[in-house]
This record gives structure tokens, sequence and C-alpha cells, in this order.
């Protein structure tokens, strides 16, 4: 495997966005996984939701763990910093970082072996901090890298390619993230570009821990019959429950919905999310009601997409709770942060 | 009225200021407080001391020591002896009164009768009747608790002579706003005076009076003075998990950012604490924060270490600085974690999997903690990688008296090599790995600045490019600058400290906590005529001093605190010494070295090769 950097060459008539930047330019190196790999797509309704938001490069920062999908940090907006850390322990990072510098935006991606096996504490303790950051989980309910083993995502009676049938119950991101109290708790799938997009828009918007799970079949492992994570059975069991348009800060929300059936959520930078309920039975907003119908159609083998909770109120996100400086902390001159040869004088009578 | 000298013939008449007494307790009943009054008025009247608190790892109900060395020679050390004992726990009444040196004293509640253990013929027993006295005058059993101890500080002081009047000023101190508190401290102190005065001859021989030994030192643990050395260093980012004996580390820090770095017009605080689910997560928040330009640091103690070892070594290879306190205690595994040790030094110096060699900072005592905060901070900026501060418990947790910490106002931190955006503007391209200065030391930048900084930073393989790569020679390439910019660290950490003549055969070489058990040793050594010359190492890599120090010396004894000799392996892995030339003395107890055994063991070291004793010529 090797490191190979995608020409930036573009055609001229490649739309730009407000910065005069073309898609081409939020790309990243060439991926180097598997052809048809889910995650691959995912790459993809990144580099459109950065640019469809005009997002600088370097006010992106990228962070990942171990595995296939946290590669693919390398592989989107090259123009801005990644960190791709140890097995498990990207929210760690993102946690610190993010206290360090609360003006950039932080996007994580993770597998379900890297989130719900040997990251799930670290997972949920960036849920209870409330981080504000964007956590995409590409869940293909196995370990790619090592080659098959099942995952903690992987749902009972799953076959592997090698015939074992999973016998331990799934870990299932969303509810964890629900009963953790997260603020922005979406799925989606690899293959719906559409409903992926304004999700990550979203969620980069949302301060707050956003959690999307994104369910993205390995070509390889885990895309034969009998595999309840294949491309097949996802787009069979696939049912978007709301529908997600992001809307941008200033812009004009350019469709009427009607009353009733749309939910317009305003998010902290201005920008805003309409959501459209396909099942009229389902209210966002409400986290209990969210969970309890998520399992029960979990229970069903159905797989509710979409974005299944929001909660906008910013109360609870870590700088609010720290009450940090809103100048981030790594730009505060050292002059105002130290209490100088004076005061460290008079606080010597303190301890005589 | 009896008299108190009567059965203590051993005792020597010239013990004034020089003596240790150790309170004997029961954990959470608030005797702390009474026995740092007593240590802090002695203190106040100019008399050096050094407090020691043996605790257990319990809330309530365990025993629990305090020991009060009252030293006008400042030795820092622990003594080996003990002069008064304050037996207030009958749970370790008969160990207690066996560990009394001949001749000493022993303070007890004679509100029981405890005729059954008090067999010694050759100390001095005064039973004051504590509970009863504390008994007859306050109500309420939390309230009688807490007194009976300050009812003892009013013995003690009566014993030693301490001065009233600078008694009553730190309990005004302590109590000025709460009237009622101060009015029962104040009487609950006046029982226990008074009832000596009244009942036996005082003061005792062993005494105290006013001098000029403590004029510009303060009393201070070094958790305190870490602490408040991050906050002076510009330290913005702390994390940690809770452990033993590191936490007030952290609480300190928290606490002087409180005081310090909370705007008085918007109430916003320039500091973030991050309460961690575990060590992992403390290290990894510290890599975060610091590979995003914070100044970022975490306590911790050994088993906190053992978890991070993962992260460390991700820090090394991806460089990344992050400062690491450990506040070591007693392994292994949980091990006694309110007892002291130098036990972390091997995993400190090579943490993680793969080659890896990191920066190791040595404080000696409080001083050093507050000093070399803000150097650890410099370090691993300017070098890019995991700098830890090894201190341990007795250092970390106990009041040591320490000249007054300074701050220079003309300090500028080394933020090290990190690129600005108009330095980046004029490159004609970045890469992170390339050593362009020939010390090894790459250039890096922020994210947030400029997108032609940007770079991916991994724990995998990579080239000087910051590219991914399995290729041997790239891969070597990054490793063998990584092994030049440790000899580059050697050049710039801190130098050794060196006592003596420098042409003495003897050498001492050691670290740490043990350095005031050496100076005094060496005083005694010398006053028998035995001249040894002593080096204290602050830091690893080791500089050429000790190189040179490790060669002039025809054998050296290294003193530390663990059972294998772990400072003595890391001289005979990381210097060209002859190992034959090194003996170790250890002290693995838990409880602090003192300076008896290290003059013990280099005697009889002399008796055994006396031709090794002539300094040379």
């Amino acid at each position: 495997m090797s490191y190979i950097n995608k020409p930036k060459v573009a055609h001229p008539s490649l739309p730009t966005n407000e910065l005069g930047l073309t898609r081409r330019q939020y790309e990243g190196s060439m991926s180097t996984l598997c052809a048809g790999c889910g995650h691959d797509s995912v790459t993809a309704a990144i580099v459109e939701a950065c640019w469809g938001l005009s997002l600088r490069p370097e006010q992106l920062v990228k962070l990942s763990g171990i595995g296939c999908s946290s590669k693919t940090t390398a592989y989107f907006v090259s123009g801005s910093h990644g960190f791709n850390s140890v097995h498990g322990r990207m929210p760690s990072i993102a946690s610190g970082a993010n206290a360090a510098n609360r003006s950039l935006t932080y996007v994580g991606v993770s597998g379900d072996g890297d989130s719900l096996s040997i990251g799930v504490g670290q997972l949920t303790h960036a849920i209870r901090r409330n981080v504000n950051m964007l956590y995409l989980i590409e869940n293909n309910g196995v370990y790619g890298l090592t080659k098959g083993q099942f995952s903690a995502s992987a749902d009972i009676g799953s076959k592997a390619k090698r015939g074992e049938i999973n016998s331990s119950p799934p870990i299932d991101p969303v509810l964890l993230a629900l009963t953790l109290g997260a603020t922005f708790v979406a799925r989606s799938f690899s293959g719906d570009k559409a409903q992926l997009v304004p999700l990550i828009q979203a969620g980069m918007r949302h301060n707050g821990f956003a959690l999307i799970d994104v369910l993205s079949p390995c070509v390889t492992f885990n895309d034969h019959e009998g595999s309840t994570k294949s491309y097949t059975f996802t787009r069979e069991h696939y049912q978007p429950v709301v529908e997600t348009d992001f809307v941008p800060h200033a812009a004009e929300i350019a469709v009427e919905y009607g009353a009733g059936e749309s939910i317009p959520v305003s998010l902290h930078d201005g920008s805003r999310v309409v959501l459209r309920k396909l099942d009229p039975t389902y209210d966002p907003s409400d986290r209990t009601a969210a969970y309890s119908y998520i399992e029960r159609k979990l229970k069903q083998n159905e797989y509710v997409t979409g974005l299944i909770h929001i909660d906008e109120t910013d109360s609870t996100e870590f700088h609010n709770l720290n009450q940090t400086s809103k100048t981030p902390l790594n730009r505060i001159p050292f002059e105002k942060l130290t209490p100088g040869a004076a005061a460290l004088e008079k606080l010597m009578g303190r301890y005589r | 009225m009896p008299s108190l000298m009567s059965d203590a013939s051993a005792v020597p008449t010239n013990r004034v200021n020089d003596f240790v007494i150790k309170f004997a307790n029961v954990n959470g009943t608030g005797s702390a407080s009474a026995n740092s009054l007593i240590m802090k008025a002695i203190f106040r009247m100019g008399v050096p001391v050094t407090g020691k608190n043996y605790f257990p790892s319990n809330i309530q109900g365990l025993p629990t020591w305090y020991e009060i060395r009252v030293t006008r020679n400042a030795y820092a050390a622990r003594a080996s002896h003990v002069d008064i004992m304050v037996a207030m726990n009958a749970e370790t009444y008969s160990k207690d009164v066996r560990e009394l040196k001949s001749g000493g004293y022993l303070i007890y509640d004679s509100t029981w009768p405890r005729s059954s253990i008090l067999q010694r013929g050759d100390i001095t027993v005064i039973p004051v009747p504590l509970a009863k006295l504390v008994n007859e005058n306050f109500e309420g059993v939390r309230n009688r608790i807490l007194l009976k101890n300050i009812a003892y500080a009013g013995v003690l002081a009566a014993l030693l002579d301490v001065d009233l009047q600078v008694i009553s000023g730190l309990l005004s101190e302590s109590y000025g706003k709460k009237p009622k508190l101060l009015d029962s401290n104040t009487k609950a102190l006046s029982l226990g005076y008074d009832y000596v005065k009244e009942h036996m001859d005082s003061p005792l021989p062993l005494r105290v009076e006013h001098m000029d030994g403590t004029r510009g030192h303060i009393m201070i643990d070094g958790n305190t003075a870490a602490g408040l050395g991050c906050v002076f260093a510009g330290a913005t980012v702390g994390a940690w998990y809770p452990i033993t004996p590191s936490t007030s580390l952290m609480d300190a820090f928290k606490g002087f950012c409180e005081r310090y770095r909370v705007d008085a017009a918007t109430g916003e605080h320039n500091f973030a604490v991050l309460q961690a689910e575990d060590e992992l997560a403390a290290v990894g928040m510290v890599i975060g924060a610091s590979w995003n330009g914070a100044r970022a640091f975490t306590p911790t103690s050994g088993p906190g270490i053992s978890l991070m070892n993962e992260f460390v070594g991700l820090a090394y290879y991806s460089e990344v600085p992050c400062v690491i306190f450990d506040v070591q205690r007693v392994g292994p595994s949980t091990g006694m974690p309110t007892r002291t040790q130098q036990g972390d030094i091997l995993i400190c110096a090579y943490a993680s999997h793969g080659d890896t060699r990191h920066v190791l900072l040595f404080p000696a005592n409080p001083e050093e903690c507050f000093y070399m905060a803000a150097q650890a901070f410099d370090l691993a900026e300017r070098l890019q990688t995991p700098v830890f501060v090894l201190s341990d418990l007795d250092i970390g947790m106990n009041d040591w008296m320490c000249p007054d910490l300074k701050w220079d106002d003309a300090y500028k931190p080394d933020r090290g090599k990190v690129l600005s955006k108009e330095e980046l503007d004029g490159l004609d391209k970045f890469y992170r790995y390339l050593d362009r200065d020939d010390d090894a030391i790459p250039y890096r930048t922020l994210p947030g600045v400029n997108p032609k900084g940007a770079y991916f930073t991994r724990g995998s393989g990579h080239n000087q490019y910051g590219g991914y790569t399995e290729d041997s020679a790239e891969y070597q390439v990054v490793l063998d600058r990584l092994k030049r910019k440790f000899s580059t660290a050697a050049k710039i950490v801190p130098k050794p400290v060196v006592v003596g003549k420098g042409n003495c055969s003897f050498g001492i070489v050691s670290v740490g906590s043990c350095d005031g058990a050496i100076r005094e040793a060496l005083d005694v050594l010398k006053q028998q005529k035995i001249e040894v010359d002593y080096l204290r190492v602050k830091a690893f890599p080791f500089g050429s001093e000790v190189e040179a120090f490790l060669k002039s010396h025809a054998s050296i004894f290294v003193v530390e605190q663990n059972r294998d000799a772990q400072l003595k392996s890391l001289i005979t892995l990381e210097t060209a010494v002859e190992k034959s030339k090194l003996f170790s003395i250890l002290s693995y107890s838990g409880l602090p070295i003192s300076a008896q055994p290290i003059v013990d063991e280099i005697r009889a070291k002399l008796a055994e090769t006396p031709r090794l004793t002539a300094v040379k010529s």
C-alpha cells in the first residue's frame, strides 16, 4: 500500500462555492480501500458537505482512530490538519484539541470496531462531555483489516463470510447515543448521498456532539447472503423516517412546507435544518419516544434513518459549561495567562 | 508536682530545636489541622521543620501518623527515630510505644487506663486526660473529637515551649471569620496547655526556642507548587483522572486558575480542566490539546502511567509535545497508594512499545516542582516530545520548607518551532518531519492557521515529508532522526547538581527526594572525616556532566528508593560507566528515605575497602 496524491487539475467549468473553490479542492489523497467500499461514498459525501458549506479547509480538523474507516480522513480535504490517532481513542484527542481551540470544525471518522468495542468508553464519555464535533461511525459490522471478524455491531444471526453465525447481541450506536443524552443523533446509509450530505452539514453546524451512524457495507468481508450489513440487506430494510434539508446561514428557505409537516430547527450559527417527517407519528424532539421507536423498528429488522433526534439548546456543550473564553485558549497571549512576579510574591504569604 | 525528668536520664540536654514528634491518630478525626497547627507555629518561630504524613488509603477509621521533625540544621529528610510520641490511637498503642527512642516521651490520653501496655522503663510517660477535659467542656460527639486534637496541641505547646501568641495568631487566621470556632479552638488549646502547667514541670529538655532559620522560606507541598508552576508557565488545558497521590496537583491548578484565570469583566475562563474517564483519555486529551497549540498537562501516578503507555508512544513517534507529572507511589500494581517510592523511572524512560526514549525531569523538592513545571513545557514544545516530571508522594503531598518561590517577569515561554501563517506563506511547500536545522527537530504547524501547513499526523509509518510509508529506508530516516533528537535533548535538559570537592574517590549519584537524606548523610560522614562527592541527576537523558562524574570516581553509590535499582540500571544502559563501579543503596519500604542507612552502608563499604577512603592526589 502506498501514499498516492490525487492530481489537483480541475476542469475550468467546474462549479465553485462562495470561497471560489471547486469540489476537487476538498478532496484528499487517493483512497486505498477496496473498490466499492461504502466508506468511499461517505468520503464523497463529506467532500460535498464541506464544499457546500464553503468551509475554509484550514478550519476543519479531521480526527480518527484505527481501522478502514479511520484511514478515510486522509481521503478528504487535504488542506486541513488530520490526526490518525490510536485504536478507539480518537474521542480523547478530539476533546483535548477542541478544548484548546473552540473555533474550528471537528470531524471524527470512526468505525464500529473503533467506536463500539475498543473505543466504546471514550465514545460514551465524549458524548457525555458534549464535545462540539461531528462523529461519524462507518458501520459495517465487521473487522476489515484483520480480515472478517464480527464487530460489536453485528446482529444476532448475521453470517460471517466463513459461515460463522453471530450470537452476541449488537451494540447499536444510535440507541447508545440516545441513552447517553446526545443532542444530535442520526443514522444514514453510505448509498444514500442525498440523505447523508445535509445530515453531515447539520452535524458540523450543531453546537455539541453530533453522532451519525452510517451503515457502510464492507464489500470484501460482509456483503454476502446472510449478512445483515450487506448492500442488499440494507437497501431492503432501510426506512427513512425524517427527511432533512440543511439551509445555510442567510439562505432563504426555497420551498414552503405545509404546517405540521415540517419542523425548522435553528442551529447555533444561524443556519437551519428543516425536518420533514415521513412517519407522522414520529417526533424527533422527544428522546424517549425516539428511543422506543428505533428499538421497536430494530426488532422488526428495520433500520430507521434520518435525523433521529435533535436538541439544539446548547446548555451542556463543553465550553458552555466550562465558561471557556470566546478567544480560543491556544490564542490567548502568554501575558494574560501568567499571574506574574508580584502576584506570586503576594501569594507566598499564604504559605508562611 | 511530679518531675518529668526523673526517669529520663538518657535525654541529652542540647536538644533545643532538634527533635522529632510523631502523632499517632485515627484517620478522619481531624487530627491534621492540630498537627499542622503545631508545625506551622514552630516554623513561624523561625525554627526549620519538615512534616511527613503517613496516612492510609482510607476515608475514616484506619491508623494514620504525622511526623514533625524540628531541625535547626534544616534537614529535609525524615529522621529515623521518634523523640515524642503523641499516642492518640488505642489500636496502635503498643506499636507506637515500641517505636519511641530510649529516653523519649509518650503523651497519651489517660482518661482510660492503659497500664498493661505502658511497660517501658526507659521513657517518660506523660498522661493527660484529654477526653475527660474535652467532654467536660464541649458538647457534641464530632465537636469533642475535633477539639481533643487541639487540646493535645495545647499540651505540646506547654511541653515544648511553643509561643502561644504565634499559635493564637494561626488560629485567628483560620477561624477569624467564624468567632464561635475561634472561641472553641482557643478554649481547647488552653485546656491542654493549662493542664500541663498545673500538673507537671515544663518545658521539656526537648523544646523550641525562637531562631532565625525560616526567613524567606515557605511551607508548601510539591503538588501545590507544581500546579502553581503550570499556571505561571501558561498551561491552559489540564486533563486528569483522579489518583492518589497526584490528585492535589490538579486541585491546586484549578484553584489557582479560579484565582488568576477568570476574566473579571466577563467571567470567562482562560483555562479548561477536563476530568477524563481514565488515564488513557487524560493523556489523549493532553496530546490533542498540545497538538492544537495549547500548553497541556496531566498529573498521574504509576497505575496511570501504565495505562498511558500506548498514547505516549504515539506522542513520541508523531512528535507531539505533552507534559506528564508522575507523582510516584508504591508499586507494583495498586501497591500502597499512600506510600512513597521512585519505582517508575524505567517505565517512564522507555514508555510504550517499540524504540522509544523519553525526557524525564526529577524534582527533589516542592521548589523544583514549581520551576520544573515551566521547564517541562519549554522542553516538550522545543523537542516536540513527551516530558515526564517524576515527583513522588513524599515531595508531592508532604509539607516541605522551601525558599520563597520567585517568578521572573522576563520569562518567555519557548513554544518551539511552530510556523506562523506568514512563514508558511513564504514557504514553497511544508514538510512536517524534515530536519531543516540539523538539530533533528522538525517544524510543526497548528490547525486553523494556513492550509499550506496542513499535514496528517499519524502513529503509523511515515516518511520525513509526513506521508504514510511502509518503505524501510524512509521509515529509518525518521527513526534515526528521533534518536538524534534525543542527543539534542541531552544538551538542553537541566544539568545535574554536584556537591563536594570533585576529587574524592567515592561518589554518590542519586535522584529526586533522596536529596535531603543524602545531604544530611554527607554532614554526618564529614564529622567522621569521610568525604564523598555527590551528584544529583535532574534530568534524563544524562548529559556530559553525568558521564564525567561517573568517569572520575573510582566507586559510586547509587542511592534511590526502589527495589530494583532502576536509576543504576538506567545509568548502566545509557552511559559508558563500568557496571562494577556502581553500588546500590536502596530504600523501598514506602517510607521516605532517611540519612542513617546511607551513612551505615557507606561506612560498611569503606570498612571493606579502606584504601578507597583517601582523597585522590
